[in-house]
């Protein structure tokens, strides 16, 4: 724990005992994310500086999956979490269920600036990751494979493969195989993406369901190509293994800022929401992580040098290559129905 | 005349039982605040969201996925019980008959491996099974195989690493069941002319045979619950319950979807244990009695 941490923690037992003094008058919110070096890496390049720049405190939480507590903060009436860093999707799903804030972006410009698709009424990007085609350059020292139809052709391209165990990403994937373009995917074509993964589960060696264990299959190698988060790849790749991916036909992911419904620092909480998508802060994000910022202005800073802002997954040239996934789809009924069929694919 | 007077050995006995009341109370109120309570309410909820409903149970009893999962759970447990009877009752029997000092060597190293995590043991045994790893590098090596044979990521990899784990809880009853068989009952067939073999067949296996069934019992009912092996060693395809009660939380994001799941399986479990202890005492399953 920080000394600021500390510091608000006694603000928050001294407002409790009826003891609000000057010094604890200082606004502050608590903010949560997912823990890990992932936080770690945000508390340097944007918690720390918003906090400094806003003249707030920021009380941090963290926690894998945030949506079960939403749920019961939001139920019980009274939240204690303010701002929640989240899969974009939960986001979405809480703002139609009523357990999140819907946002007045007209006080938040630095996220009224952002694109339509980068921003929701209940959210705005925080920063990109990507599922991406990753390959042994063991297996591929030339003509790796460069798209999903590469991926789906066994014949081509020889080699173990794995999918993540998840619809998500995967059934972009398949109608991307199918010869969907990236930019036509949604409403996704269910039936279709799910045909076209019958056809490549038999040589799909292992579905993955965490990260860590897609990086072993690539380190290992276990399978000669696989989806996985760019981030895992690269962490391989700098371990000494001889991966790579592409960005091509990737799928661009995020996870988004979002509030409470009847969050105890609203205000405060908002222009919180403002300064964490600045494009400088955003900017700093990539210098300590492997993910890409959710703001794309800050690739206009100058903060990323070129060849750094070439490696991240929201890098507008990148970006270009990419499906953006559509969390409005996924969290629609039709969405919700595709992701129960998951299961019975798998099992069959 | 004097009616009331306490009979001072009834009072002894009342103390005796306060004391004793006094002694478990807190292992009940731990049992009673750490599983009785959570496990409830989690059933509860199975059947109450938002109002009464069967929906949860409807899903489990009508969907293919819940049928298909709990049969290869209950496969699985089979082949892992067979195996580790298999592999269990020579290591117990040997441990039986062997000299005091032998016998402590060999339950030490069937119950060495309970002092690694579960997770870890997993991992291992993905080192050795997988393409990479040293089991098929070392057939290769031995020209044996030409290509890698596919002994993870799938459910032959799930039984091994599993069997691996469960084998000392069929060990230590198989164990301690005969230690109990006298010695002379074998002496007394071998004198009466029995061959080494039929003395076995006739005296020893049939003495033994609560212990077979307290250890199959224990091996199966543990075997049900597995997770962590089927989800690293499984390849994603060996979909076992656990993992249904796991993937119900996302899905559905509600508990009663997930615990309707578990109460299926906890039911099968205890149901297991009532025709089990129609034939032996349930002392003897749990404690090595």
């Amino acid at each position: 724990m920080t000394m600021r941490q500390h510091f608000g923690l006694g603000c928050a037992l001294l407002g409790a005992i009826g003891f609000g003094t000057a010094a604890c008058a200082a606004e502050q919110i608590t903010f949560v994310s997912q823990g890990g070096a992932y936080q770690a890496a945000q508390t340097v390049a944007i918690l720390d500086p918003a906090a400094k720049k806003l003249g707030i405190t920021i009380n941090q939480d963290s926690i894998p999956d945030a949506w079960p507590a939403i749920k019961t903060q939001v139920g019980s009436g009274k939240p204690i979490w303010d701002v929640v860093d989240t899969p974009t999707g939960n986001c979405l799903r809480g703002g139609e269920q009523g357990l999140i804030e819907k946002l007045d972006f007209s006080k938040i410009p630095n996220g009224a600036a952002m694109p339509e698709a980068y921003r929701s009424p209940y959210s705005v990007s925080y920063e990109f990751y990507s599922s991406v085609l990753a390959y042994s350059q063991k297996t591929f020292p030339k003509d790796a494979p460069n798209s999903w139809v590469d991926f789906w052709d066994v014949k081509k391209f020889p080699g173990r493969r794995a999918l993540r165990n998840h619809p998500f990403a995967t059934l972009e994937a398949a109608l991307m195989a199918d010869g969907v373009a990236p930019d036509k995917l949604y409403p996704l074509d269910v039936d279709r993406a799910f045909r076209k993964l019958e056809e490549i589960k038999p040589h799909i060696t292992v579905w993955w369901t965490s990260g860590a264990q897609s990086a072993q299959l690539l380190n290992d190698g276990e399978v000669d190509m696989e989806m996985a988060w760019n981030g895992r790849v690269s962490a391989v790749a700098k371990e000494g293994a001889k991966v790579s991916f592409t960005y091509n036909q990737g799928i661009l992911q995020s996870t988004s800022l979002c509030i409470l419904k009847g969050a105890p620092n609203l205000g405060t909480a908002i222009k919180f929401l403002n300064e964490a998508v600045d494009p400088v802060h955003q900017a700093n994000l990539p210098l300590q992580i492997d993910y890409g910022p959710g703001n794309p202005k800050a690739f206009e800073t100058n903060v990323i040098k070129p060849e750094r802002a070439a490696q991240l997954p929201s890098e507008p040239a990148n970006a270009a290559k990419q499906a953006l996934m559509s969390y409005a789809w996924w969290s629609s009924p039709a969405g919700e129905a595709a992701e129960k069929r998951w299961a019975s694919f798998m099992q069959k | 005349m004097a009616t009331s007077v306490p009979d001072p050995s009834q009072k002894h006995q009342r103390r005796e039982h306060g004391l004793m009341l006094a002694l478990v109370s807190p292992a009940l109120l731990v049992i009673l605040l750490l599983i009785v309570l959570p496990v409830g309410w989690l059933a509860w909820q199975s059947i109450y969201h938002d109002g009464f409903t069967l929906e949860n149970y409807r899903r489990v009893f009508t969907e293919d996925i819940y049928w298909r999962s709990f049969a290869l759970t209950f496969e699985i447990s089979l082949a892992v019980t067979l195996i580790a009877l298999l592999l269990g009752y020579p290591v117990a029997y040997l441990a039986n008959s062997l000299p005091k000092g032998w016998s402590i060597l060999i339950l030490s190293l069937v119950v060495l491996p309970f002092w690694t995590s579960v997770l870890v043991r997993a991992y291992a045994w993905l080192a050795l099974l997988q393409r990479t790893g040293v089991i098929n590098q070392f057939l290769r090596y031995l020209d044996v195989i030409s290509e890698p044979l596919a002994l993870a990521h799938n459910t032959f990899g799930t039984v091994v690493a599993t069997v691996h784990i469960l084998l000392p809880f069929m060990v230590l009853p198989l164990y301690a069941t005969m230690q109990k068989i006298p010695g002379d009952l074998m002496q007394a067939g071998a004198s009466l002319g029995a061959s080494p073999s039929l003395t076995f067949c006739r005296v020893f296996l049939p003495l033994s045979l609560p212990g077979v069934l307290a250890g199959c019992t224990m091996v199966f009912v543990l075997c049900l619950g597995f997770y962590i092996t089927p989800e690293l060693l499984g390849g994603g395809r060996t979909v076992m319950v656990s993992m249904l009660v796991s993937r119900n939380v996302e899905l559905y994001n509600q508990f009663g979807a997930a615990s309707a799941v578990a109460v299926v399986l906890l039911l099968s479990v205890l149901a297991i244990f009532f025709v089990v202890s129609r034939f032996i005492s349930l002392d003897r399953v749990l404690g090595q009695k």
